[in-house]
């Protein structure tokens, strides 16, 4: 198991340049998950990392092996890097048990690794099945079976889950994380899903416009994000101005206490405060219940089962801004009622 | 998130000559450029010999009295034969495809069989049993017995896809039957019918047996004549030139005509299949009419080559010549499907897989045969040999190579296909799996594109195996394939020992018309073409 690194990597086509500078850190034998809207250069930066494009500055690294640097490139059959690229990508001629000892010697390719490659994937009965007959989940276990096969140092998956409908992609990444965690091989996992990114992943690193924005635990990102687009990026969120005092922001929703790094801001600035964040009640009678929150009534209910987000507009004049509350399911509120807003601590500071 | 998005990734789209790790590009590029240069071949060495002569004699050459009357022979006799062919092979379509007629299945196979019947065969069959048959109208009506198919085809399998709903719109919009078939259906097949129409005028402009023996003079018989009987070559350059520009122009209308007619769906609702419209009280006037056509076109040929061969007997037929002669067109033919398949591998590769301007163009360079009559691809390769190889000239290689430009249009069409089945992406998981270049190659590429390149085999095979003109021109001395024989032969009122030979191509051709008939009649299952 290999520390991946990439360094200052810039890559492009024609005079479009897609990664610019990129650093990536990715520790041996972690799942790290590269998050970005689509064309952000995902595919890209794991083209470069597999070997099917050459860098055209900086390095890559696996271990104490370079890669690719400018002098050095190895081409991706010598990488011991196992990809499993979107759509599984499956060779159609080949049967399921062919796909899978691809990449083995021929010796061993109808030997008993193939078997137990497919038992530990789970589709050992579908040995002999050619790609067109197996669904897209099973599609994918074959892949990653292939990808496996070889014992490799590092593993990038391009979007794995994209292509299956939700039940089985919920079903699935359970199940692939399980088998990573347990092979404990370095993976890179490429996504576009946010959701996906935050519960799979031990690091995730941020990329947008051709660079790594952040990278840290899903939970640092979640609750620290480095900038307002990223903050709305990872989930809804409520950007909310505040006067730093201490280790407290003064806020319309009352004083709010700050996580210990975001101590040092001064001045004024804004604070996160996502949706769960915040506690509403409805106002009972016309008793002015405003105290320890903000008053204010609900304009509209999103219900989703598990839980609703609320779209609250807060009595004070000239409020432009819509406050998101997430309530459990059972409370949701219809639109009109009259609540109290009241937030949780601790907030950080953003940038 | 499809694979077709997926294989637009601009890296994709990129030419990287020359960049020492990709080394397949490179390989590529060399074959593509053999390939063009291989193409542009014939033609240069026409311009070359035209040249030579000087212009004065070009011009005289040009302002001859008969250049006037064959193009006015070429020009009526393809506007007619296209024209006709349109009629029939769109009428025929539809009767197979949009209505109740019965025993459609076997209409289907019955009306593609023709065309595995070379022309020249065709008019063989008509003119050995009515010696009297010749001129315009035999001309125009051997030609569009044959190549009907070429339309019939297309349109079928055009019809069979199209969209009812739009029919149905059309009829709820207030649009009769008829109607609504010549401003919906006619509109969404235009392009099938311009394609064929297209194949029939440059087959019409190529061809050169039928009309020889239906005695009609257009401008590949003239040119054949003047090179074989004065071996006025500069006189046939000229002619060839002319044809040349003929069947470009030709090539060029077809293109603008069906650049403004192409039928996109919009929308996202899923294609209804084709309604039958009942033909009630015409169901035996139009069995009467296909009976006939069938009769006409596939019988009396068959019958002809029959009657021939009990008449001529045991005393005409000589085996051992027969079997030579079928081994020597199979060994040439063979040798021509090799090369015409090796070389589309790099052009098709090269224009799915690195698509810029420069790949289109070659592609496109390499559709030129098309238009190329097989006699000027001779013609051109005997100007080139004479002058620069005289040890090739009438050499097999000269033949194998002048078959392999004439049919590479067929291979690429193969061999793209196949390779747009193949995307690169399978070849890069193979990569990181630990195969090289090579051992990808092997593993992954060439077992995809394998059945591309039989189908590119078995068409160029038998389109080499059945071709005449270019046959008669290079063929070397002594040696004799079974068009050839066929011919001296047949002309030579011969018929009896003719028949044999034409059977033999007959047979070589109509498995694969057969095989044809049938994917028009099966639908696709699943997303591939």
């Amino acid at each position: 198991m290999s520390r991946l690194r990439v360094q200052g990597l810039v890559k492009g086509y024609g005079n479009r340049q897609v990664l610019r500078g990129l650093d990536l850190d990715v520790p041996a034998g972690s799942l790290t998950a590269v998050l970005g809207l689509s064309g952000c250069g995902k595919t890209t930066l794991m083209r470069v990392i597999a070997g099917f494009e050459r860098a055209e500055r900086g390095s890559v690294a696996l271990g104490a092996h370079t890669l690719d640097d400018g002098q050095t490139y190895v081409p991706p059959e010598r990488r011991g890097i196992g990809y499993v690229p979107q759509e599984g990508a499956l060779f159609p001629h080949l049967s399921v048990e062919a796909n899978v000892g691809f990449g083995l010697p021929r010796s061993e390719r109808r030997g008993s690794a193939v078997h137990d490659l497919l038992e530990m994937v789970g589709i050992e009965t579908l040995a002999r099945r050619l790609p067109h007959e197996l669904s897209g989940g099973e599609q994918q276990r074959v892949a990653l079976a292939r990808a496996l096969a070889r014992s490799p140092q590092a593993l990038l998956l391009d979007e794995p889950f994209s292509s299956l409908d939700a039940a089985l992609r919920a079903s699935l990444r359970e199940e692939v994380h399980e088998l990573l965690r347990a092979q404990g091989v370095t993976t890179v996992l490429v996504t576009h899903d946010q959701e996906e990114a935050l519960s799979l992943a031990d690091v995730v690193a941020v990329l947008r416009d051709g660079t790594i924005v952040q990278q840290g635990t899903p939970a640092e990102l979640y609750e620290r994000p480095a900038d307002a687009p990223l903050a709305r990026f990872l989930g809804a969120v409520n950007l909310i101005p505040a006067s730093f005092e201490g280790a407290a922001a003064l806020t319309a929703l009352g004083p709010l206490a700050l996580r210990e790094d975001s101590v040092a801001a001064t001045g004024a600035g804004t604070v996160i405060v996502r949706p769960e964040q915040l506690e509403v009640r409805p106002r009972t009678g016309d008793a002015d219940g405003a105290a320890g929150g903000l008053g204010g009534r609900v304009e509209q209910c999103r219900y989703y089962g598990h839980d609703a987000l609320l779209e609250i507009r807060p009595d004070t004049a000239g409020s432009e801004q819509l406050l998101l509350a997430r309530v459990l399911g059972e409370h949701a509120l219809p639109a009109g009622t009259a609540v109290t807003v009241a937030a949780r601590g601790p907030v950080s500071a953003l940038g | 998130m499809s694979s077709v998005a997926a294989d637009q990734r601009p890296a994709e789209r990129l030419v990287r000559f020359g960049s020492g790790w990709r080394r397949w590009p490179l390989a590529a590029g060399a074959g593509a450029a053999i390939a063009s240069g291989l193409v542009l071949l014939p033609i240069a060495f026409l311009v070359v010999q035209a040249q030579r002569s000087g212009w004065g004699q070009v011009e005289s050459l040009l302002l001859r009295h008969t250049v006037v009357t064959l193009l006015w022979n070429t020009l009526r006799l393809a506007a007619a034969c296209t024209l006709l062919c349109a009629v029939v092979g769109v009428g025929a379509a539809w009767c197979v495809q949009r209505t109740t007629l019965p025993l459609r299945g076997v209409w289907a196979v019955v009306l593609v069989l023709p065309l595995g019947i070379p022309d020249f065969v065709v008019g063989f069959g008509w003119v050995s049993l009515d010696h009297g048959l010749h001129g315009y109208f035999a001309a125009v009506m051997v030609m569009t017995l044959s190549l009907y198919p070429l339309v019939y085809l297309p349109v079928a399998t055009a019809l069979a896809n199209v969209d009812s709903s739009l029919e149905e719109a059309a009829r709820s919009l207030g649009l009769g039957r008829w109607r609504t078939f010549w401003r919906v259906t006619l509109r969404q097949v235009r392009p099938a019918v311009l394609g064929g129409c297209l194949l029939v005028t440059l087959a019409l402009l190529a061809e050169y047996g039928a009309f020889e023996i239906t005695q009609y003079r257009t401008f590949t018989v003239e040119i054949f004549t003047e090179f074989q009987l004065g071996f006025n070559a500069v006189g046939a350059c000229v002619l060839s030139l002319v044809l040349v520009l003929i069947g470009l122009v030709v090539l060029a209308g077809e293109l603008t005509l069906t650049g403004s007619s192409r039928g996109t769906r919009s929308g996202s609702g899923v294609a209804r299949p084709a309604t039958r419209a009942t033909l009630g009280g015409l169901t035996l006037p139009v069995l009467a009419l296909l009976t006939a056509l069938a009769a006409l076109a596939l019988g009396v040929p068959l019958y002809a080559l029959v009657y021939w061969m009990v008449k001529g007997g045991s005393t005409t037929l000589p085996a051992a010549s027969l079997a030579g002669a079928l081994g020597r067109t199979a060994e040439f033919s063979a040798a021509a499907a090799v090369l015409a398949s090796a070389l589309a591998i790099p052009l098709a590769s090269l224009s799915v897989r690195h698509r810029n301007r420069v790949t289109l163009m070659i592609e496109r360079l390499a559709f030129v045969p098309m238009a190329l009559p097989g006699l000027v691809v001779a013609l051109g390769l005997v100007s080139f040999t004479v002058r620069y190889a005289l040890s090739l000239y009438q050499g097999t290689l000269e033949l194998v190579v002048a078959y392999a430009i004439l049919f590479l249009p067929l291979a690429l069409v193969a061999v793209r296909a196949a390779i747009a089945q193949a995307p690169a992406r399978l070849e890069e998981v193979g990569r990181s799996l630990g195969a090289g270049q090579f051992a990808v190659w092997r593993r992954v590429t060439l077992p995809l594109i394998a059945p591309g390149l039989r189908a590119a085999f078995a068409l160029v095979f038998i389109s080499s195996a059945t071709e005449l003109t270019a046959t008669l021109v290079l063929h070397p001395t002594g040696v004799n394939t079974l068009a050839t024989q066929f011919w001296s032969y047949s002309s030579n009122f011969a018929y009896g020992a003719a028949a044999p030979y034409a059977a033999l191509m007959v047979a070589i051709s109509a498995v694969p018309a057969y095989l044809l008939s049938r994917r028009t009649t099966v639908r696709p299952e699943g997303g591939a073409p």
